[in-house]
């Protein structure tokens, strides 16, 4: 840029002097040196690209008017150095040059032209205007260039003249601040015209006639009067018309350019011989591409593109040669395949039956768990609509499909199997209970009379009578087939427990009554047996063995007070703990008793013939609840709170000790065989111990819902029974094969419910029919039942 | 000897955790999830998980050891490491604006092969057919998708593709067994290979802008790039096992992937199923031929009287009568009626379709074709009609197939309300309940009793009404005769006191006849009774029937059966308690429908009633406004 501009000044520098020089010259001359001028700016522009220009020259023919314009540049630069007369002769060779060459050469000629005539015109107007500025206000603004002023009056119709401001194409608000405008082309300072106040304004408003087409030139600040042929230059413009008057629009076109084709040349040069001969290099580089393209070196844009199509998208082949075989390789280990989604079912029509829609209750509950989805029922709301039409998409699809790929990838699979079965099918099949009679079904008779709840009862061998001990401090005996109670005996305390004496050809009961254990003559039946079990209780043998003090501090036995005798009380044997529990040994000569609370002698057993007890263990192993004699053998069994311990009482010794895995046993009963054990327990739980299997349960039944108080095995049958605290007596089949491969049968046969609650007792005692398959509960309730 | 340390061995060493997996894999977890979709390795459940997890109790994502070490041997492993690079690589290219370079890369962009994947976890044929439902479920999703940022038009595109060839493998074997519009999209189940592939095609038009919690495109394009490559050779063997070319052709104006296509979302669909209507090229240029005779020819030779030889006799004559259902039938499809489902349908089962060829392309005959004899209609109504056609909702097609025979169409008639659309898909194991719908179509007469019931309860209603209506009438009458007649009598008569005291009178007379008779009566009883006292003592009675109260013998079973149930062994008790829970609320749900059903039922048959009774009623007030005005 920098060049460019002293290459301006340059050229600007002679002019005023030629200008001076040519003031008195011509208006022909004038309009040549305007042509001259007018072309000589892009000319100076361009001056330094004229290499490029040329490049451009040969690469296109389009830009011929570059040419042009190169040589007007050539043409002005000279004129601009040389005089005016030289001008006048080269710009009439240069119009001649122009017809020759060509037509672009024509029209830019005529171009010339039209700017000729709009250059005369400007001319014409500065001329007007110049002496209305310096007229008016510009007088006394720049003095410096007074003269000169004169002198362009009329001449003056550059472009460059315009130019006296020299600060060039700027926002011009930047000198607002200062009191000049700009400079000159003297480096001084244009110094702005006075500025008047509003009033001023006004009042030239008024008085000035002109004063409409006052104009202020933003350059200089200077106020300029608009000629006549301005104010209708601009209206034209304004219009929308061509500004120059004189163009005529309508003037008949002439064609520059024909699509005729001349026969003749226009040019009398020969075209080269290398325009019509064949490239000889070219043809070698096309015998290559044809070469690489045969040889597939090359591909065209076709064949690329189709390549890229196919490799685009995958390929497929005959993956699988059978539908079955399978080739060896890697796999994953151990596959777990995703199980498939449930198919659906009526619920998921477009169309459901109409039960299938949400009624006004279940639609609000589903839209209640609106933030744990997972506890709906549905994980949709069932819809119907009228056709098919009307089905929109489901909006949750793209969700539950997210869904089901994020279960294939991320959900931890395991392998698991199903059970597909019913709920029959774990019932273990059992014989049905119809083909297991006799066994009791139905209520038959109730023992009343007993005002609190009835702890034990007891069957005589015979099978005729009963007894039963109550928390009324009574005990009273029945006779079972007519439900009458025969004799009452009471006592000083709570009948814990009673037992009928097994041995047919005695008629003993023990009662045992607090701490104390009553032998009982019921005086029931037989009269000679009666009067024989008198005598036997009578006279008291004569021990030959000293107790031990151990024993003595235990266990006092004495004969019954006359008052007792008459009840019937034969023997007393006191204890020095309550007693809870009285058992008889099968023959009928030795029992056992169980003080819970006796610590190391919590059990005892007496001797009736000999009228002697003995502590049979030194050390106690825990709470004892209950003891039981062998039927067979000399065996005794001891249930403490967790576990049974079977004794040899002959050898003393610990045989075996049962496991039962509860909390609590309440009580036991052995199979008359006497290898099978059945034990309840209040956990709700009854347990059936096979003596030869293990010392673990055989089999653990859960018929009861509620605590297990007692169980009792049938002397003959193959029955069992168990009252609980649930009010129920249930009956069950225990069948025991002699076959010792064979497992014991255990059928549920029934269920007896007919005690009432009193309290949270049901059924306190169970007791069999020595003969009958009929069983005798206690309850809370006072009674005692039969079942038959 | 070194004292084992705890977690050394045994589960704990056989499952590790996912962070440890990608560092022992070093990939990034994106990597990494993408090699397990592409491989199908998936977390597994241990049996301890605190002993698999070395002792600590949260819940980890857990992959067993031999996997990572499978994937570890995979060759992808090396292409995901690869794109890492390339991504590196090309981007400093590109920042540095290294064009060349990256063009040159761009072409040697690393390709994922995924065939022998497609071989190492479907080691057999049969295998891939029976993990086909995700993958033709997802495929079908996918190629209803428009062009989105992480799904490239070019998939959607495959994914289209492989799934008409599907379509017409199923439709050029006729496999297609059971179809089921759902409210969530068409479900379609085929019989390939013995192998059950369902698959649901969803309701235009399933695709909505989604939040990345609530669907992560990305890991279902990863899906899709598996599922293509799977579907594409399945598609393959399945051709050729028919002897069809592949890859199939079409006719040459369909099926144009060019940009307006890819671009028009309806032409794109429309194409699709024009393609579904014309005939595939085969290899062997053998018309097709029943293939069922051998397996009957089987069935001959065992000449099997079993019970299982009987069924599937049965199942394969059902099948091919299934297979012929919609043969000869000729179905134009309206506009409105969603079109690809049905081309589907009547092109599987023998039928010939068209639809209007003003609207979509791949019309084979005009509306104005008189051989049509269905139209499938889903308006209201239609100006003009045709009587050689029956016009027809589109349930009828899928009812249809679902009974396996064709249904009589009046109840699918234009505008008519449609009968319940029902599921071919339940199981009676899994739903105790059967609507009083299926109970019909598994033996038909039971509907028509219902029905003849309804018009009998309904006749008789009538009747009763009209009863009722004319005794009101002559009640009406009587009253009227009665007044007038009391009228008369007052005017004319003397005082009524008398008369009404003879009538009381005469009352009494006739009381104390009655009580004459009884006592005769009882005379005569007791010369009875005593004889037959007699006669009973001297005569030999007949024997009584016992009577059994059922309910007792009921109430006894129930408890018998109680009591056995307690004897379920103690390590099946919760099991046992399980399954009856499940039963029993399976059995509370049926009630629930059943009652639900009664109560519907009742209160239809009660607005019918009203609305007949109420037009009568307008009926006979219009008669009798008329015959007022004949007065």
């Amino acid at each position: 840029m920098a060049k460019k501009l002293t290459i301006k000044r340059k050229v600007k520098e002679p002019e005023p002097q030629k200008e001076v020089s040519d003031s008195p010259e011509s208006s022909d001359n004038e309009e040549e040196e305007d042509l001259l001028q007018a072309v000589k700016d892009p000319g100076e522009d361009s001056s330094d690209d004229e290499g490029i220009d040329q490049e451009y020259q040969t690469d296109s023919s389009e830009d011929l008017e570059f040419e042009s314009d190169g040589e007007g540049n050539f043409l002005s630069r000279k004129g601009a150095g040389g005089s005016s007369a030289d001008d006048d002769d080269e710009s009439a060779e240069e119009e001649d040059d122009d017809e020759d060459e060509s037509d672009a050469d024509a029209e830019k000629s005529g171009k010339s032209k039209d700017e000729e005539t709009a250059t005369t015109s400007k001319s014409s107007k500065k001329s007007q205007e110049k002496p209305t500025s310096s007229k008016n206000g510009g007088a006394s603004v720049v003095p410096a260039r007074d003269p000169s002023k004169v002198e362009y009056a009329d001449s003056d119709t550059s472009d460059e003249e315009d130019i006296r401001n020299t600060v060039g194409n700027i926002p011009m608000h930047w000198y607002d601040e200062y009191k000049h405008i700009g400079y000159d082309w003297d480096a001084k300072k244009i110094i702005k015209p006075p500025k008047g106040d509003q009033i001023d304004d006004f009042l030239r408003k008024i008085e000035d006639p002109n004063f409409w087409r006052t104009v202020k030139d933003p350059l200089t600040g200077q106020e300029v009067f608009l000629t006549d042929a301005d104010i209708a230059l601009i209206k034209r413009i304004n219009l929308g018309r061509i500004p120059n008057e004189e163009h005529d629009e309508y003037a008949p076109w002439i064609e520059w350019f024909t699509s005729e084709v001349e026969k003749m040349p226009i040019k009398n040069v020969p075209d080269h011989k290398r325009s019509f001969l064949p490239s000889g290099s070219e043809k070698k580089t096309v015998s290559r591409m044809v070469h690489a393209l045969k040889m597939g070196w090359m591909k065209t844009t076709e064949e690329v593109e189709r390549e890229k199509q196919e490799k685009r998208g995958p390929k497929f082949y005959m993956l699988w040669e059978t539908d079955t075989s399978r080739e060896q390789m890697r796999r994953i280990h151990d596959p777990v395949s995703a199980p498939k989604r449930d198919l659906p079912g009526h619920t998921e029509s477009y169309n459901p039956p109409p039960e299938y829609l949400f009624d006004a209750k279940e639609a609000k509950e589903w839209h209640k768990l609106k933030d744990e989805p997972h506890k709906r029922k549905l994980h949709f709301m069932p819809q119907k609509f009228k056709s098919l039409r009307e089905v929109p998409a489901y909006s949750r699809y793209l969700r539950e499909r997210f869904l089901r790929c994020l279960d294939l990838y991320l959900c931890p699979r395991a392998k698991r199997v199903k059970l597909n079965i019913d709920a029959e099918y774990l019932i273990p099949k059992l014989p049905s209970p119809r083909d297991l009679q006799p066994f009791p079904t139905v209520e038959s008779l109730v023992y009343r009379g007993h005002t609190d709840l009835v702890r034990s009862v007891s069957v005589e061998p015979k099978g005729e009578y009963l007894v039963s001990g109550s928390d009324d401090k009574t005990v009273k005996i029945w006779e079972i087939a007519t439900g009458r109670c025969i004799r009452t005996i009471e006592t000083e305390d709570v009948v814990r427990c009673v037992a009928w004496c097994p041995n047919a050809k005695l008629s003993i009961i023990a009662v045992a009554t607090g701490s104390r254990l009553l032998l009982v003559n019921p005086k029931v039946g037989d009269k000679l047996l009666v009067r024989k079990t008198d005598d036997l209780l009578a006279e008291a043998p004569v021990l030959d063995v000293i107790e031990s003090e151990r024993i003595k501090t235990a266990v006092q036995w004495t004969t019954a007070e006359p008052a007792d005798q008459e009840k019937g009380v034969r023997v007393v044997i006191t204890h020095f703990k309550p007693i809870r529990q009285v058992t008889w040994h099968g023959r009928g000569d030795y029992l056992a008793t169980v003080m819970p609370e006796g610590a190391n002698r919590s059990a005892l057993i007496h001797q009736l013939s000999k009228r002697r007890s003995q502590i049979p263990f030194s050390k106690s192993k825990g709470l004892i609840q209950c003891v039981l004699f062998h039927p067979v053998k000399p065996c005794f069994f001891v249930a403490t709170q967790h576990n049974i311990r079977i004794y040899d009482l002959v050898k003393q010794e610990l045989i075996k000790k049962l496991l039962t895995n509860s909390k609590w046993i309440s009580g036991m009963s052995i199979h008359p065989k006497g290898d099978n054990l059945l034990v309840s327990t209040y956990d709700k739980k009854m347990l059936w111990f096979d003596l030869d299997l293990s010392t673990k349960p055989y089999q653990t039944m859960r018929l009861h819902r509620n605590a297990v108080r007692s169980v009792a095995f049938h002397l003959r049958y193959p029955l069992f029974a168990s009252g609980s605290d649930d009010q129920a007596v249930i009956v069950s089949h225990g069948m025991v094969y002699n076959d010792l491969l064979q497992n014991p049968l255990i059928v549920p046969l029934k269920k007896l419910q007919t005690h009432e609650k009193r309290e949270e007792f049901g059924v306190l005692d169970v007791n069999w029919h020595p003969v009958q398959p009929w069983v005798f509960s206690t309850g809370a309730d006072c009674t005692i039942r039969l079942y038959t | 000897m070194r004292r084992p340390k705890k977690y050394e061995a045994g589960e704990a060493t056989q499952y590790i955790s996912r962070r440890a997996a990608i560092r022992k894999l070093q990939l990034s977890l994106n990597d990494f999830r993408r090699l397990c979709i592409l491989k199908g390795v998936y977390p597994r459940e241990p049996k301890h998980r605190r002993r698999a997890q070395k002792g600590s109790s949260e819940i980890k994502i857990l992959y067993h050891t031999k996997d990572i070490r499978f994937l570890l041997h995979e060759s992808i492993v090396w292409t995901l490491r690869d794109y890492k690079i390339f991504a590196k690589k090309s981007s400093r290219d590109r920042a540095i604006k290294d064009f060349r370079n990256l063009k040159r890369r761009m072409e040697l962009f690393p390709e994922i092969k995924l065939d022998h994947i497609v071989k190492e976890r479907y080691p057999t044929f049969i295998d891939a057919l029976k993990d086909l439902d995700d993958c033709l479920t997802l495929l079908f999703l996918f190629s209803t998708f428009p062009s989105l940022h992480l799904i490239p038009r070019e998939q959607s595109n495959l994914c289209r593709r492989l799934t008409i060839e599907f379509l017409h493998y199923v439709i050029a074997s006729k496999s297609l067994r059971k179809v089921f519009i759902s409210i969530k999209g068409y479900y379609f189940q085929a019989e390939i290979k013995g192998q059950k592939v369902t698959w649901i095609v969803p309701h235009y038009y399933p695709f909505k802008p989604q939040s990345r919690q609530e669907v992560d495109f990305k890991v279902m394009s990863i899906f899709v790039e598996f599922y293509t490559i799977l579907l594409g050779f399945t598609n393959f063997r399945l051709f050729h096992g028919l002897n069809l070319a592949y890859p199939p052709q079409f006719p040459s104006t369909l099926l144009q992937d060019s940009a307006d296509t890819f671009k028009d979302e309806s032409s794109f669909v429309s194409d699709r199923i024009a393609a579904l209507n014309f005939e595939l090229l085969r290899t062997d240029k053998v018309q097709e031929d029943e293939e069922e005779p051998d397996i009957d020819m089987e069935l001959l030779e065992q000449d099997g009287d079993s019970k299982r030889i009987i069924k599937m006799k049965q199942e394969a004559q059902e099948i091919s009568r299934l297979r012929t259902l919609f043969k000869g039938l000729k179905f134009f499809i309206n506009r409105e009626v969603p079109r690809e489902p049905l081309v589907i349908l009547i092109r599987s089962f023998g039928g010939k379709v068209s639809w209007d060829a003003s609207v979509f392309a791949g019309a084979t005959f005009a509306e104005n074709d008189e051989t049509i004899t269905h139209q499938i209609v889903d308006r209201p109504s239609l100006s003009t009609q045709y009587i050689s056609r029956d016009y027809i909702q589109p349930q009828w097609l899928f009812d249809c197939v679902n009974q396996r025979q064709l249904l009589p169409t009046n109840d699918y008639f234009l505008g008519e309300s449609l009968p319940p659309h029902l599921s071919p898909f339940v199981d009676s194991k899994r739903d105790s309940y059967i609507p009083p719908e299926e109970k019909a179509l598994h033996d038909p007469s039971l509907i028509e009793t219902h029905e003849q019931s309804e018009e009998e309860s309904e006749e008789e209603d009538a009747a009763e009404k009209e009863e009722e209506v004319d005794q009101e009438l002559l009640d009406a009458q009587l009253q009227l005769a009665y007044q007038q007649e009391t009228a008369e009598y007052k005017k004319y008569g003397g005082p009524d006191g008398v008369n009404e005291d003879e009538e009381d009178l005469s009352e009494e007379d006739d009381d104390e006849e009655d009580v004459e008779e009884e006592d005769d009566d009882e005379d005569v009883d007791e010369a009875t009774k005593r004889k037959l006292q007699e006669k009973e003592k001297m005569s030999v009675q007949s024997g009584k029937v016992h009577k059994v109260n059922k309910r007792q013998v009921h109430k006894a079973e129930v408890d018998e059966h109680r009591l056995q149930a307690r004897m379920v062994k103690p390590r099946h008790r919760n099991l046992f308690r399980k399954l009856i829970r499940e039963k029993q609320t399976k059995e509370k749900e049926e009630w629930l429908l059943r009652k639900k059903r009664r109560n519907i039922d009742a209160d239809t048959k009660e607005a019918k009633k009203t609305a007949k009774r109420e037009a009568r009623k307008l009926a006979a007030e219009a008669a009798a406004r008329a015959a007022k005005m004949v007065k």
